[in-house]
């Protein structure tokens, strides 16, 4: 088992880098990205679970930083919205207005990148159940909608 | 080379992708302290005593301040609000002391270990209570306080901040005319913004003097004016940066962080400090939408006609007035909707309760005033036996009518609403009928409402743009507008390129607001940026392109008139082959042999309001904005009659935007104020405790629409040119919520035949309405 007492230096793979980060054992994964790592695609909407707007990939999963400890991500591999590279999912979001003021984009973009990952042929069902997750204020999820479906199903299109 | 009309994403689209768009608080600065608020457990209580001793000894506390420690009033309309509560508190969520340290979690320890002493205080829980003679005053000393703006008329030694009088026509007339008339009470909740971004802000002031501000705001210049105000400081000596922001909604307009930013800077030596509210105190702590209670009688003939409207608005603006008395203003200012009715009487009161203080919110007020005149006029429609649609149409407003403040209205000024009902009613289906019975229980029924808007900027607000040239011919595109989502400073680019007759991927666009450098903008809200800061870059345009021909004048050696500017040359008329490029003209002219003339090329542009007047306090007589937006919407829902649960099915919106600039960013911002005003008519409120607490101040509790709870969109738009407005364009980026409740709230109403008046609409409160909450 892994045990940090008091503030302590540990080791997070981080967009395939391994990173060094000195940490208190109450850190949230999504304070230490932010604040020690300048990783800050990943945001505080609420920091209780309820938004989305921090959500990284800590394994291929999305999880909701906010509220998982740094020291429980000690030996995952964490993929934040910084360590998209083109992934799809981007240029989707681009070429279908799936943003406005872009807060809540990160955390979407990371787990509709997860979802064409680990479902590529989601039903509409699973993809909204998935999506639920996050909450978008500006637009109407129309677009985002309109956006995951480009990467969703790619094989069944002509 | 067309921008206007085109599908133009974004210019920071790809920023927004890669996690590499900054907003407020991403700038993670070493060495910068923290600041929290200690917020009030009451609505109303007096402050007995504060104890700070336990948490001044929190190991890396710098400072703690209350409101002993600042002792100033702010106010945009009435100055009624200390930064930091003094002697009493007035709403649940009211700052009551701040603490700076170096880190947040001791920032935060220290504000739980400071002791406050309260005594409850009776509460205001109603505007309507509010308006009893012997109600609890909320501010006992209202008849002191300084007015920021002369037209502002608070009643003293009661709870009313302000009363805008409408007075147009004759009611003993009207109500003569009348064959039929029906009369309906209202109410609607307070709610809150919840853009995905908590407001934040950082302050910093130099040894000199000179204080830096970097703020999550929809008005930096209105930061630097009412900090300098408040604590006079030289205006000049405040700068306010504005990065990207996440999302406003009307909530970031007010001065709030701003101010805490910077006593908490000056309290320790002007260092940097940052706050950031938490997602709780950003709804109950910084200020939210308006509530609203209205009663509202309608007369029309008996074909269909309206003939008199009375109406009285109660604005429950909440603890502090903010920008409260301008809401009223607005409600008034078009309380009948965009109707023609010759006689009308109405009163907008804005209201002190203890609830939560109101701001701006998408739609100024007029969401909430349509919702009261959409859900009477279907009662009426019943009353009159004759189809809601009809009825709409028969009263939509024409060239020639005017509205309740006596303005008369034209085709540019309007557009055409008939036609957007039209358009509407062949959208939605609306021959098949507006309540269908699927079997099983299951009801389909549709819901409509028409919606205008005008805008209430001080009757002087300005707007301004710089250009300056690249060496190689591009443009640089300054202005003060703020970009929280809506794409306007994209929309500022594609308007030059339209004139300029260039591509505009040429035109570089600065985002960040930074005071000290952006000409001003009055405040990025009213959906006005598209007029104000769209007509700047026209005139900056004209000015640029004013230059380039006289100094290519003097190169091609020809009068100035012979010469066209377009794809970033001057060319001769007669002749487009002898032309010079921009990138040889824009930086000076250099002869073959060397010799250099003409200088750097820079383009200024600025737009002043014109023609608008405050309004008669006695009858409301003035003109309010240049223009109106006007639309139609409807919703439609499926209704299980068994447990008065729903479906949202479709929603629509056909509205006249007098030109679509940019058309995918105009759907998206229409879609995106239906699907806020979907959360308003279905979920959105706040809960109190029976002692005026909020229950409900997070995003578990408070519920936004998620995807998959959605309707289908349709939306369509008419283009009656606006003649003053850039391109015939009308600001549209509010309009998309006005209608929606009442529409919902229609729909609802008929599929449930009971008539629905108070917000939100859920299962219970059908339930309620249906069997006056009897088992
Ligand atoms: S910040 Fe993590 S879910 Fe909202
Ligand atoms: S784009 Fe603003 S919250 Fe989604």
């Amino acid at each position: 088992m892994f045990q940090v007492i008091g503030k302590s230096v540990i080791s997070l793979e981080v967009n395939e880098e391994k990173r060094d980060v000195t940490i208190e054992p109450s850190d949230t994964l999504l304070h230490t990205l932010r604040e020690q790592l300048g990783l800050t695609g990943a945001k505080p909407g609420c920091e209780n679970g309820d938004c989305g707007a921090c959500t990284v990939l800590v394994d291929g999963w999305p999880i909701k930083s906010c509220l998982m400890l740094t020291a429980e991500a000690v030996g995952h591999r964490i993929t934040t919205v910084e360590g998209l590279k083109n992934a799809p999912i981007q240029a989707a979001f681009v070429e279908n207005w799936g943003f406005q003021c872009g807060y809540c984009t990160s955390g979407f973009l990371m787990v509709c990148h997860a979802l064409s990952q680990i479902h590529p042929d989601a039903e509409e069902i699973v993809m909204e159940e998935w999506l639920q997750a996050n909450i978008c204020r500006c637009t109407s999820y129309e677009e985002i909608r309109n956006a995951v479906n480009v990467i969703l199903h790619c094989s069944d299109s002509p | 080379m067309n921008s206007v009309g085109t599908n133009i994403q974004r210019q920071e689209a790809w920023d927004k992708v890669t996690g590499r768009a900054k907003y407020t608080d991403d700038d993670q600065i070493t060495g910068t302290l923290h600041a929290k608020i200690l917020t009030s457990p009451h609505a109303h209580a007096e402050i007995r005593s504060v104890d700070i001793r336990a948490a001044s000894k929190v190991p890396g506390v710098k400072a703690i301040l209350t409101g002993k420690d600042c002792a100033i009033l702010c106010g945009d309309v009435i100055e009624d609000r200390p930064p930091l509560a003094a002697g009493k508190v007035r709403y649940f969520g009211e700052p009551v002391a701040l603490v700076v340290a170096v880190s947040e979690r001791e920032a935060m320890e220290a504000a739980n270990r400071i002791a406050v002493k309260y005594k409850p205080l009776p509460v205001v829980a109603s505007p309507s209570e509010a308006i009893l003679g012997d109600a609890p005053l909320v501010h006992e000393n209202l008849k002191k306080y300084k007015k920021a703006v002369q037209d502002v008329y608070p009643e003293p030694d009661t709870n009313i901040a302000d009363r805008i009088k409408i007075r147009k026509g004759d009611m003993a007339k009207g109500w003569q005319e009348s064959d039929v008339t029906v009369e309906a009470s209202f109410q609607l909740p307070k709610s809150d913004h919840i853009a995905m971004e908590t407001r934040a802000a950082r302050a910093e002031i130099h040894p000199d003097g000179q204080v830096i501000i970097t703020a999550s705001s929809q008005a930096p210049f209105s930061v630097k004016k009412l900090l300098s105000k408040s604590f006079q400081l030289e205006e000049g000596k405040v700068t306010v940066k504005t990065p990207l922001v996440g999302g406003g909604f009307g909530g970031k307009v007010p001065v709030i962080l701003e101010a805490l930013a910077y006593l908490a800077s000056k309290a320790v030596d002007g260092q940097a400090v940052r706050i950031a509210n938490t997602r709780e105190e950003d709804m109950v702590s910084a200020p939210g939408r308006l509530g609203l209670e209205a009663k509202i009688k309608l007369g029309a003939t008996k074909d269909g006609y309206l003939k008199a409207a009375e109406m009285t608005y109660l604005v429950d603006t909440g603890a502090y007035t903010d920008i409260g008395p301008r809401l009223a203003k607005a409600i008034a200012v078009d309380c009948t909707g965009p109707y023609r009715i010759e006689n009308v009487w109405c009163d907008a009161v804005c209201v002190y309760t203890n609830h939560p203080y109101a701001t701006s919110f998408r739609g100024f007020g007029h969401t909430s005033y349509t919702f009261c005149v959409e859900r009477a006029l279907d009662q009426l429609a019943a009353a009159l036996g004759t189809d809601p649609l009809e009825l709409r149409m028969k009263n939509a407003i024409i060239p020639g009518d005017t509205t309740p403040t006596q303005v008369k209205v034209t085709s540019s000024s309007t557009g055409n609403l008939t036609a957007c009902f039209e358009r509407l009613g062949a959208l939605i289906g609306w021959k098949e009928g507006a309540r269908i019975d699927l079997g099983n229980g299951i009801v389909r029924a549709k819901g409509v409402s028409g919606f205008w808007k005008t805008s209430n900027s001080p009757t002087d607000a300005i707007s301004g743009v710089l250009l300056t040239f690249n060496s190689d011919g591009s443009i640089n595109l300054n202005s003060g507008v703020v970009e929280c989502g809506p794409g306007m400073k994209t929309t500022l680019a594609q308007i030059l390129a339209e004139k300029m007759k260039m591509d505009v991927s040429r035109i570089h666009v600065k985002l960040e607001v930074d005071t000290q450098v952006c000409p001003e903008h009055w405040k990025t809200v009213a959906s006005l940026t598209t007029f104000m800061a769209g007509r700047a870059p026209l005139k900056a345009a004209e000015d640029l392109i004013e230059q380039v021909k006289s100094i290519a004048a003097v190169a091609l050696k020809c009068p100035t008139e012979d010469l066209e500017v377009a794809e970033e040359k001057v060319f001769l008329k007669q002749d487009p082959t002898t032309y010079l490029e921009f990138k040889d003209l824009v930086h000076g002219y250099q002869y073959p042999g060397g010799e250099s003339v003409g200088g750097q090329i820079m383009g200024r542009g600025s737009h002043i309001m014109s023609q608008l007047t405050t309004l008669d306090h006695e009858t409301g007589r003035g003109k309010s904005g240049p223009a109106w937006a006007v639309g139609a919407q409807a919703v439609e829902v499926e209704f299980d009659t068994k447990d008065f649960s729903y479906r949202l099915v479709r929603a629509a919106t056909v509205m006249d935007a007098g030109k679509v600039l940019n058309p995918k960013t105009s759907r998206g911002l229409i879609t995106g104020g239906m699907s806020m005003g979907l959360g308003l008519g279905s979920r959105e409120a706040f809960v109190y405790d029976g002692s005026g607490r909020v229950e409900n101040t997070s995003l578990r509790t408070y519920k936004v629409l998620h995807i998959g709870e959605e309707p289908q969109y349709l939306v369509d738009f008419m283009e009656t040119p606006q003649v003053d407005a850039p391109y015939g364009a009308r600001g549209i980026a509010e309009d998309g919520i006005i209608g929606i409740p009442a529409a919902l709230a229609n729909a609802l109403s008929t599929a449930a035949r009971t008539e629905l008046n108070q917000l939100p609409v859920t299962p219970e409160s059908i339930w309620n309405a249906k069997t006056g909450g009897k088992l």
